[in-house]
């Protein structure tokens, strides 16, 4: 049995404008000690997905569908239940380092509060094991700063401290939200890095957000690429790198600035701009930006195409934008 | 903290002297000959003379203002121009009232606010929220003095738990006096408390927005102890300073509420001062207000300090 | 890839945006603090041209009744018609609150752009001098003035009104530095614009809707305050109505007639009730940033 199996996952919220859905019938699966990467804009519904694996989507939020951790259904699941399992068996790691952790309560107490509330230590043994998770995560010389506060550390010693945090009670799956994005280029590698070692040795399995391609590629085993709250395309990593089905990962890739290559004329966009939730078309999310849309693509919502080594994308026009790929690199 | 010590207390010094010497030019300068004020405008200018030497009024303003603060330091305050008896066992005497009244109602504010106000935030946008903030719009709105009187109509003609007021003294027993000051004190901390408690729902609406919070949640902490372990702290910050400024709003409050339930307190010495043109104790009682205000706000800046350890650090 | 920054200035120096009537009023405190706000204007103004009785004529033979027909709300310690009085009260409370305010909108804002603009020692020196100005509650100030000077509304209205500018000095000062670091400012005077012309052209518009919440939120002190210092009989004299001695008269009479010490508080707590609802309603309809959530 897989460890996390997401089923039809719709996710409606409640905007300025009224209600939309941020998530429109997701559906993955992950192993134990798996990795998966998800990639997508600002707004896909990235966020939203992983935060409803939490359970800690807004109280107007409606969830339908299924999310199994383990055989056991979270959709619906008591308050007190899923507190029992965040931090515990699922642990999550989040964007901004320099907000996530509590100005007034030391790290030490922060650390081992999961410790405390999920294996019922007492203070002192949770100071310990903090400790040690300090070292781990390669904050210098924890043993004198267990007392310090969240703003006496960089933001990548506290993005570490958060990393401590959510690996505290040995979960089987850690989910990731941009843990890096926030962070200065040159501790970014250090983090990524040491959040792919702790995932191995610790036998975790990952989900890692990221908008950044050159992340996904060098991190995750597979990836799923989100637009406006459905999955377009996933599969292997490095298949999808290679294949690009989807027009929308064609433009994905296509938007990247590459280091030294020579190109006259101006960065390849996507026309046109996200859309509002409310806004989102109702067949496929990307129609009306997309250089293969018909008519069709405003009305059907594409049905998944699957292929046997893992591969699948969701689009009416799969050939034309294969033949147009073809074309493209002749 | 040492050095952020210091600055706050010199601060605190800068202002009070500079109060000192705005109640000094308002209530010594100002209204001109105090001892023609006293005498009435038929006195005899001997007899005027005579008394403006005896009060020491003769001397240029610098000496006078050095003599009274110097006064304030070791205690001694003159002798009132009404009763001729010390002004500072006046003052002691009536202290023995009004402090403990500013203190119980400074209590029951805060017991209530904290209570209202975390409450309505819990429950927020729900009908518990609305209902409780539409009972602190009315508590803001309503006059302290008239509230007194409602609670006197109440408890006191209709029920007749409590006198109407008057106060025992502490010589019949702690309770007693105690329960003598239970109105005025209820009409004090009333309309503070609905002040206060906007101010903290609103507090831990905002701390309950952060990123932190959050975090929180995603080690497993349930909402509730979120709410009181992570984010009273946090939103005690802004809501303490507030306390310090309503602080000086009670003292004034208790002026007019001591003067409703006939409390001899300070101020109703005030009060009466002014009616004797007592100048010399008006001055002092106003001075000792002022300095309360100053000092309350004092110590909390310190304790703002010890709940948020990123102040000692940074403000310098 | 698109993310659109809204700007948390308005980008228009109106503080009235457009479609503002339309937003206010569906605004709960909006509109219940404008009705209330708008009767005590009608009733301050009705009473000059129209009371049930004379809210002076004494008629003992009818002293201390309840409500009737002929007399609504009653009769006080004299004779005299509790609702005409009310009605008249209403004057004092506008007049204090109008002047009070008014002296420390213009006095307070004057003082608080000239240290935004300045900075420096002058800054220093205002904030310093309010800072003494605040260690003195408003009764306090009140008391001391009126001991100089004596009793009276117009001694009233100064202390009340000193009192003030403090408050509005601070407000505009925080405010007003906001402003000035703003970009745009910036701009202005890399084109040569002086700092009166920026004050006047670009931080006072911009801080407007502050100051607005802040009149109608000071004007309600004031009424408070002004009911308070009558009360001590420190404010408006007789035979000047004024709801806060109609209070401390009714206070001897509670065993007789504990009525009368009903109306005239709640008469002061409708108008301050509205006040604050009113400015309620305009901070959160003049905030651009209107996500933010009450």
């Amino acid at each position: 049995m897989p460890l996390l199996e997401v089923n039809d996952l719709h996710i409606g919220l409640q905007t300025q404008r009224g209600p939309a859905e941020a998530v429109r019938g997701i559906s993955f699966s992950l192993e134990r000690g798996e990795t998966l990467g998800i990639v997508g804009e600002s707004g896909c519904g990235k966020s939203i997905t992983v935060m409803s694996l939490m359970g800690l989507l807004p109280s107007t939020a409606k969830v339908t569908g299924s999310i199994k951790l383990d055989g056991q259904e979270l959709v619906g699941l008591p308050e007190k239940q899923m507190c029992q399992l965040r931090g515990n068996r699922i642990g999550m790691i989040f964007q901004e380092p320099m907000t996530a952790l509590n100005p007034v309560h030391t790290i030490a107490r922060q650390v081992g509060e999961p410790l405390m509330l999920h294996r019922g230590l007492t203070k002192a043994q949770a100071r310990k094991e903090a400790l040690d998770l300090l070292d781990r995560v390669g904050i210098p010389d924890a043993a004198s700063r267990l007392d310090a506060y969240p703003h006496q550390f960089s933001g990548g010693q506290r993005q570490r401290i958060g990393i401590a945090m959510a690996l505290a009670c040995g979960p089987d799956l850690l989910i990731a939200d941009e843990p890096t994005t926030a962070l200065d280029v040159t501790i970014q590698k250090q983090v990524l890095d040491l959040i792919q070692g702790l995932v191995a040795e610790m036998g975790m399995a990952l989900i890692l957000i990221s908008h950044d391609l050159g992340v996904i590629a060098s991190s995750v085993q597979r990836m799923l690429v989100m637009y406006g709250g459905s999955a377009v395309e996933s599969g292997p990593t490095d298949t999808v790198f290679a294949d690009r089905a989807h027009p929308y990962t064609r433009g994905l890739f296509a938007a990247r600035p590459a280091l030294g290559a020579v190109r006259a004329g101006r960065l390849p966009t996507i026309r046109g701009s996200v859309p509002e939730l409310v806004d989102i078309p109702r067949g496929c999310g990307f129609a009306g930006r997309c250089d293969f849309t018909t008519d069709a693509c405003h009305t059907t919502k594409p049905p998944v195409a699957r292929q046997p080594n893992g591969h699948a994308v969701s689009c009416l026009h799969l050939d034309a934008v294969a033949a147009h790929a073809t074309l493209a690199a002749a | 903290m040492g050095l952020f010590l210091l600055k706050r207390t010199l601060t605190l010094l800068g202002t009070l002297i500079g109060a000192s010497v705005i109640v000094f030019l308002v209530l010594e300068i100002l209204p001109g000959n105090a001892a023609q004020m006293l005498m009435g405008p038929d006195a005899s200018p001997d007899a005027v003379a005579a008394l403006a030497t005896k009060l020491g009024l003769d001397q240029p303003a610098w000496t006078r203002y050095w003599h009274w603060i110097g006064g304030l330091l070791t205690g001694n305050l003159g002798d009132s121009y009404a009763y001729s008896s010390p002004v500072i066992d006046l003052i002691l005497e009536r202290l023995a009232l009004t402090v403990p009244l500013a203190v119980m109602a400074m209590a029951l504010t805060v017991v209530i606010a904290l209570l209202v106000g975390v409450t309505a935030a819990a429950r927020h946008n729900k009908l518990g929220d609305v209902g409780l903030m539409g009972m602190a719009q009315v508590g803001i709105a309503i006059p302290n003095f008239w509230f007194a009187i409602l609670l006197i109509l109440v408890f006191s003609v209709q029920l007749q738990w409590f006198s109407a007021g008057g106060f025992e003294g502490w010589g019949e027993g702690i309770f007693a006096g105690l329960k003598s000051l239970l109105l005025p004190a209820l009409s004090l901390a009333v309309v503070q408390a609905a002040i206060l408690a906007r101010i903290t729902r609103s507090a831990v609406l905002e701390v309950m927005r952060e990123d932190f919070v959050r975090t929180a949640r995603a080690k497993g902490v349930s909402q509730r102890m979120v709410l009181w372990t992570h984010v009273l702290r946090n939103a005690m910050i802004p809501v303490i300073t507030v306390m310090g400024m309503q602080f000086s709003e009670l003292l004034a409050g208790t002026i007019v509420v001591e003067n409703v339930f006939y409390l001899p307190g300070l101020g109703r010495l005030i009060f009466q001062a002014i009616s004797n043109r007592d100048l010399i104790v008006v001055r002092n009682c106003v001075m000792l207000l002022a300095a309360m205000v100053v000092i309350v706000n004092f110590v909390v800046d310190v304790l703002y300090a010890v709940i948020d350890p990123r102040i000692k650090a940074s403000d310098i | 890839m698109s993310a659109i920054l809204s700007p948390s200035v308005p980008a228009s120096s109106a503080p009235l945006a457009p479609g503002f009537w339309r937003r206010a009023v569906k605004h709960r405190s909006f509109v219940i603090g404008g009705v209330f706000a708008l009767l005590l204007l009608l009733a301050a103004l009705i009473s000059f041209v129209w009371t049930p009785w004379s809210p002076y004529a004494m008629d003992m033979a009818n002293k201390m009744q309840g409500p009737s027909a002929t007399h609504w709300l009653g009769t006080d310690a004299f004779g005299r018609d509790v609702a005409s009085l009310l009605l008249v009260g209403a004057r004092a409370s506008i007049l204090v609150g109008v002047i009070a305010v008014g002296i420390g909108l213009v006095v307070g804002t004057a003082l608080g752009l000239l240290a935004a603009a300045r900075r420096g020692w002058v800054e220093e020196a205002v904030m310093r001098l309010s800072d003494f100005t605040l260690a003195f509650p408003a009764i306090l100030s009140a008391i001391m003035m009126t001991a100089v000077f004596g009793a009276g509304i117009v001694n009233a209205i100064i202390a009340i009104g000193i009192y003030n500018i403090p408050t509005f000095a601070r407000i505009t000062r925080a405010s007003a530095n906001a402003i000035w670091s703003r970009e745009y400012v910036a701009a202005a005077r890399a084109c040569g614009k002086g700092s009166f012309a920026i004050t006047m052209q670009h931080v006072l518009p911009n801080i407007s809707a502050v100051l607005i919440v802040q009149i109608t939120i000071r004007f309600a002190i004031a009424i408070l305050a002004e009911a308070a210092l009558s009360y001590l009989g420190l404010g408006t004299q007789p035979p000047q109505p004024s709801w806060g001695r109609m209070l401390s008269e009714a206070q001897t009479l509670m065993f007789q007639q504990p009525l009368l010490a009903v109306f005239p508080g709640m008469a002061i707590a409708f108008a301050v009730l509205g006040l604050n609802l009113l400015g309620d309603g305009l901070r959160d309809l003049l905030d651009p940033r209107l996500a933010r959530a009450r």
